[in-house]
């Protein structure tokens, strides 16, 4: 056998693109086991059928692109993306709003921009976005969480859910039972303190943090990014800075707990999408800022985006929006943020000329 | 005041008008000569580009004629020795499309040639000499001449002068210090590799030096 | 407890050293033949002093330092030099250099070598002399000469000895800790004392050698020296890291450990020192970790410099079946080698033979999703992934404001990366690419200098003989005034005088005659007649219809342009030919001499070179005058070797006349050669491959048919370049036959 030429280094850490993908979607699993658990079998189908749609489309468009479709598929980016969509999206949302956004998150916002590491923006979020946009009522109908259902009664089981999520399996009389999200009820807080909207609404009265279920529904994916922080799969500028900037902005603006408060740091951090933002979507590689100072100023301003949006914005929840408009920034923050070299002085510009 | 202006609200409008665009004029007008930036003629610019074999092929007498020809609407695509990089480059430095290479001009080659004079065939005529755009061949009248490898650009044009043709166009000698990792291949050309011998090749070693005797084709 | 700094970056592969420090270090019977590259080191070339056949005895000098960053090499046993050719060398190309082959006659005769008794009576010159002498380079794979780093001309405060080791498998310093500290201590003193004495002698050391640890520490009571362990990480052993992580001092871009007053050096280096200043023993051999589940034995072995990998590998149970790479140096930075027979040299601390399992050939690389594990590891602190990203588009400049010159190549990034990209190589590629546009930059700038450079002193040359030849005109008007009105020859100026000047003025004319001059008056000739042309013309269409004094008018046109055309032609002759000449002739001469082919021209200077020459002679015999004698004399014989010139060039013209005779002498040959070879490429551009090869045969047999021609000419002149225009003439008739050959296999 001749024996080979390669450049070095000729010894490979273990690590593989594979692997990491599969940690991300290994750490949603706790948040994943409190969606359930809170909302029912929704968030489940949503991310079973949005994974089939996206490995699909992935598959269809390496096809047209006349590349290696198991190389491709062997990444396991379009499931991390599918799953994301599916933990995003309210539970028992019907079968075509997912396949709408998969499809549009795969094909339009990853592909069409070059595919894997070519995407100026998470494709997840366009998708998110796309459908937020286009089809406002099924997107925020979210179920209410299960204490609050009447006492004897549970959220729909397995079969009902799928009857409901696609309606061709016969789905007649079901009906979700949906209510306001703790966000929702801030925004349209009119004359109450903080306290005694705490009071009056079960959502708050029966939850210890930031709204029944939705506190540990951001519990679950908190753990999971320390796990991912844990395993380095990324580092943790991001997260930390856009949660404290998200928390600095919300103790900024609480007001005391008046009624024109815009709730606690507590509620703001773990209600809504925050930690799923803050540890599965900030933290996407391929969009964000690629320098560790970067990627501080890119999650801050993540964090203030969101506060921002919640606030006075005309949208509850405002992660996707923020993190899209981040996108953008990207480039130009990387640009300022290169990190000092051994033996410089001063970290240099990127597009900076010789001399 | 208020009262002019609602009276006479064209009036008013043009005097508004005009009193702006003067101080906004003089503004500019200062700052175009305050903050003057005396920029590299374009001339000089196209000239950096190009290759500087002065090897003629374009058409004009040296690179710089060739710039200056650029720079007053020729084609940019005439300049085989800078090859589809100056091309490229120069397109850049003009904001226009690159087109190809006219291979009217000549085809571009990968491997850079030198002349060299068999020495001991050379009648000293000194005709190369004076061919030479670049002074790189030493010798007087009836003396032997020679070639200063170091400074010859490879632009073919004594080869043809010479009458007892002595003069041949050599590949640069390469050594280890010459050499350079190339671009490892494509991720498709990677598994192609794989699935075609069952290794990967990571590097093609371009080892195709060209079988260029540049004296024999004219 | 030293402070020691952590390490930015870097990564922990799997260290793979306790294999090979299972024995001592081995020795190797000789091998049937040493291959010595004569460049083992970075800087220049050394100077050969032996020739193939030339016995040598160990330890003798093979070639010696050339010029200020340069090493020797010795011969590592006694024989014969068999040998001086080019040779694979270690080096990533697999390309070849100069060798020399040294076949061992088994006697292992040592030259007569004496070490220095007592270091510290001499000068730290002299000991780095000694060094400088005994080829000692960096052993750490660095190669760079050990007498110049050392000879470094700013103050010294810290020395650092480098015995991090820490590419896995390799274990060549870690073996020598152990079995020679004693003159590795030894060494260092002598390192310090030629560095005059530094204050801190810092010994960096990864913490996974205690044996290496304790083998040194007895040897360090009572001195300064320090040994200073660390936490194992590669790249901690790289100069720049390692004394970042002893001082806490970062090496400033561009500069020189010496600059922040540190001087590092591998242990092993210090092991060559103490050998050859004590020992008088030049570098000769080098201990090398044999190492890689390929092979049986993993092992150390002190190996002579030029020993055939072969013949390690042959010693060491080695199965190539199993082996898809050799590695010369460590998994991380070493390089593949494609050859067997290439020899271990200085900077060869190990080669590592691992099997498929062992070091798996990487997989197709994903796409880059920016994660940043690269960044992580960097020990420079680069973003990786944008320089990959720049690297993969050919942005130079970018590149070069990320600092992709500050790269180490070190490859931890592509270890860590999880797509399998080949980071380095992107690297190593775009600085290729870089330095070579640098280069071509520098070059083509020079080019234009010379260009612009003799474009200037042409158009001086031009410039000064104008005003020359303006002076002598003037000159000889002034002087044939003056002879008119003084016919009696009674002048100031003697009759010599006046007649030289009056012939230097008509040679200069006719030699310098300024080509511009000449053109701009054929173009004016070539105008007017055009001008003609379009009145006559203008004169035809206004016959049938026109008044009388239209007529008239475009008669007076046609007049005048005819005038022009006359006055044009006329001054024309008057450039061309001296005024002596008859005047009636000049106009057809000159018609003749702008239409005639450069043969044609040349017949005709010839014979009016010939017939000056008899005017000349004539005016000899009639002179009385002594002077005036001489000076004719010399004229004559001036004019006579311009004949010979003339004839000269008439041969080597070619003889068939071009078709256009738009090629005159006036413009220069470089000019031609453009549109020839423009032509040519226009010609070519339209043309198949066949046709292209048709083209080339025809036109090698228009030369061909040119240069016999020559030939013949030559021969009937009988003149001394026969010989080459005979060579000439085969030449181009090999070079025939091989086209048509090539045409031939092109049609079948």
């Amino acid at each position: 056998m001749a024996l080979l030429k390669l450049t070095s280094p000729h010894a490979h850490g273990t690590q593989n693109t594979a692997n990491v993908m599969q940690l991300v979607l290994l750490a949603t699993i706790p948040g994943l086991l409190a969606l359930t658990a809170f909302f029912g079998w929704g968030s489940l189908i949503n991310i079973v059928i949005a994974g089939i749609v996206a490995v699909g489309c992935e598959a269809a468009v390496m096809g047209l692109r006349k590349r290696p479709i198991m190389f491709y598929l062997g990444d396991y980016s379009a499931l991390v993306t599918a799953v994301l969509l599916g933990l995003a999206l309210p539970p028992l949302a019907p079968w075509w709003l997912i396949l709408v956004g998969t499809s549009f998150a795969i094909v339009i916002a990853k592909n069409l921009y070059g595919g894997l590491g070519y995407n100026p923006f998470n494709p997840a979020m366009v998708g998110y976005v796309v459908l937020l946009i286009s089809f406002p009522v099924q997107m925020t109908a979210w179920p209410a969480p299960l204490p609050l259902y009447p006492d004897g009664e549970s959220f729909p089981g397995l079969w009902q859910s799928l009857q409901m999520v696609l309606p061709f399996l016969h789905a007649e009389g079901i009906d979700a039972f949906t209510a306001a999200t703790p966000l929702d009820t801030f925004k349209h807080n009119t004359g109450f303190l903080v306290d005694q909207l705490y009071q009056k609404d079960p959502l708050y009265s029966r939850a210890s943090l930031a709204g029944v279920g939705w506190e540990w529904v951001n519990l679950g994916f908190l753990a999971g990014g320390c796990f991912l922080l844990y395993r380095k799969v990324f580092t943790w500028h991001a997260p930390v800075a856009m949660l404290g900037a998200l928390a600095l902005c919300s103790t900024l603006f609480y007001d005391g707990g008046s009624s024109s408060s815009h709730g606690s740091p507590l509620l703001h951090l773990f209600s809504g999408a925050t930690m799923l933002g803050a540890f599965f979507i900030v933290t996407d590689p391929v969009t964000s800022a690629t320098s560790n100072r970067g990627r501080l100023i890119y999650g801050a301003l993540i964090g203030i985006l969101i506060f921002i949006i919640r606030s006075w914005g005309n949208y509850p929840d405002a992660i996707a929006f923020a993190v899209l408009l981040m996108n953008f920034a990207a480039p130009l923050i990387d640009n300022y943020t290169l990190p000092r070299t051994y033996g410089h002085k001063k970290s240099r510009r990127a597009t900076e000329k010789k001399d | 005041m208020y009262d002019i202006i609602a009276q006479y609200p064209l009036s008013a409008a043009l005097v508004a008008l005009t009193g702006l665009s003067v101080v906004f004029g003089a503004v500019l007008g200062y700052a175009a000569i305050k903050f003057k930036v005396e920029g590299d003629p374009i001339v000089e610019q196209i000239d950096k580009l190009l290759p500087q074999t002065q090897c003629g092929q374009c058409g004009y007498p040296g690179c710089r004629p060739y710039a200056e020809a650029i720079a007053n609407g020729d084609t940019i695509n005439k300049c085989p020795p800078g090859g589809q990089t100056t091309i490229n480059a120069i397109a850049d430095l003009l904001d226009v499309e690159a087109p190809s290479l006219d291979e009217e001009h000549g085809e571009e080659s990968d491997v850079k040639t030198v002349a060299y004079i068999r020495e001991d065939e050379c009648i000293g005529c000194t005709k190369c000499i004076q061919a030479c755009p670049v002074d790189a061949i030493l010798g007087a009248a009836k003396l032997m001449h020679t070639v200063i490898v170091s400074e010859c650009t490879g632009c073919d044009l004594c080869v043809e002068p010479c009458p007892v043709d002595c003069i041949d166009m050599l590949p640069v000698a390469k050594g280890p210090g010459d050499w350079k990792w190339d671009m490892p291949a494509t991720t498709e050309e990677q598994i192609k590799n794989l699935h075609s011998h069952d290794i990967i090749a990571t590097d093609q070693n371009n080892n195709d030096n060209g079988k260029q005797d540049g004296g024999n084709a004219s | 407890m030293r402070k020691v700094w952590d390490l930015i970056g870097g990564v922990h592969p799997p260290e793979n050293k306790h294999q090979s420090v299972q024995s001592c270090i081995g020795t190797l019977p000789l091998p049937e033949k040493l291959i010595i590259p004569l460049n083992q080191h970075i800087g220049a070339p050394p100077k050969l002093l032996v020739a193939e056949g030339d016995s040598v005895l160990k330890g003798q000098v093979l070639a010696e330092p050339n010029g200020m960053v340069s090493a020797g090499i010795h011969a590592p046993t006694s024989g014969i030099i068999s040998e001086i050719s080019a040779h694979s060398i270690p080096h990533p190309s697999g390309m070849a250099a100069r060798c020399i082959t040294l076949v061992p006659d088994g006697h292992d005769r040592w030259a007569d070598i004496k070490g220095v008794e007592n270091y510290r009576e001499h000068s730290p010159e002299e000991l780095l002399d000694v060094i400088r002498q005994a080829g000692i380079v960096g052993l750490g794979g660095g190669g760079f000469p050990t007498a110049v780093k050392l000879g470094t001309q700013q103050s010294i405060s810290t020395l650092i000895i480098n015995s991090s080791e820490c590419e896995p498998y390799i274990t060549a310093d870690d073996m020598l800790i152990r079995e020679h500290a004693k003159d590795i201590v030894e060494g260092i003193k002598i390192l310090s004392f030629i560095l005059g004495e530094p204050e801190e002698i810092l010994i960096g050391i990864e913490d996974n050698k205690p044996e290496a640890y304790e083998a040194l520490e007895p040897y360090l009571q009572d001195t300064n020296i320090e040994l200073v362990e660390f936490t194992t990480r590669y790249p901690s052993g790289g100069e720049k890291q390692l004394i970042q992580i002893l001082t806490g001092k970062e090496v400033p871009n561009g500069g020189l450990p010496a600059d922040i007053g540190i001087v590092c050096q591998n242990i092993g280096t210090t092991y060559a020192v103490q050998r050859a200043i004590q020992q008088g023993e030049p570098l000769i051999s080098r201990v090398t970790t044999v190492t890689g589940n390929a092979c049986e034995t993993n092992k150390n072995y002190l190996v002579l410099i030029g020993t055939p990998i072969s013949h390690l590998l042959e010693h060491s149970g080695f199965d190539q079946s199993k082996c898809p790479r050799l590695i010369m140096g460590g998994p991380m930075m070493g390089f593949t080698l494609e050859d067997l027979n290439i020899p271990v040299i200085k900077t060869t601390n190990c080669i590592l033979a691992p099997t498929g399992e062992e070091l798996p050939t990487p997989p197709p690389a994903q796409p880059c999703i920016r994660c940043g594990m690269c960044a992580e590891a960097c020990p420079a602190s680069l973003l990786p992934q944008q320089l990959f990203w720049h690297a993969q588009s050919h942005n130079y400049e970018h590149l070069e404001a990320h600092n992709l010159f500050d790269c180490i190549e070190c490859g931890a990034c592509s270890y860590v990366c999880p797509s399998n990209i080949p980071l380095v190589q992107y690297y190593r590629a775009a600085k290729g690419e870089i330095r070579k546009l640098s280069l071509e930059k520098i070059n083509s700038d020079r080019a234009r200098e010379r260009f612009e450079f003799q474009k200037t002193r042409k158009e001086k040359e031009e410039a000064g003989k104008a005003v020359k030849r303006e002076a002598r005109k003037k000159a000889a008007e002034q002087a044939r005034a003056k002879k008119a009105n003084n016919p009696s020859g009674n002048t100031e100026t003697s009759p010599a005088d006046d007649i030289i000047k009056a012939a230097m003025a008509r040679a200069e004319a006719q030699k310098a005659s300024p080509q511009e001059q000449r053109a701009k008056l054929e173009r004016g000739i070539v105008r007017a007649e055009s001008h003609l042309e379009s009145v006559q013309k203008r004169l035809n269409t206004l016959e049938q219809d026109a008044t009388e004094k239209q007529r008239e008018q475009a008669l007076a046109a046609l007049e005048d342009a005819q005038l022009r055309l006359k006055d044009a032609q006329q001054k024309l002759a008057d450039l061309t030919l001296p005024s002596d000449t008859n005047v009636s002739n000049t106009e057809k001469t000159v018609m003749e001499k702008s239409q005639a082919s450069p043969r044609e021209a040349l017949e005709k200077k010839i014979a009016t070179l010939k017939e000056r020459i008899v005017i000349t002679l004539k005016k000899i015999a009639e002179a009385d005058d002594e002077s005036l004698k001489t000076a004719l004399q010399n004229g004559l014989e001036k004019q006579q070797t311009k004949l010979k010139d003339t004839e000269q060039q008439l041969a080597e013209t070619p003889a068939q006349t071009n078709e256009s005779t738009t090629t005159p002498e006036t413009e220069n040959a470089a000019a031609a050669a453009i549109a020839r070879a423009q032509a040519k490429a226009a010609d070519q551009a339209s043309m198949s491959d066949e046709d292209k090869l048709k083209a080339t045969v025809e036109s090698l047999q228009n030369r061909l048919i040119k240069a016999q021609e020559k030939l013949a000419s030559a021969e009937s002149e009988g003149s001394e370049h026969i010989d080459a225009f005979r060579s000439g003439v085969e030449k181009l008739q090999a070079k025939l036959t091989a086209a048509e050959a090539q045409l031939a296999q092109e049609t079948q």
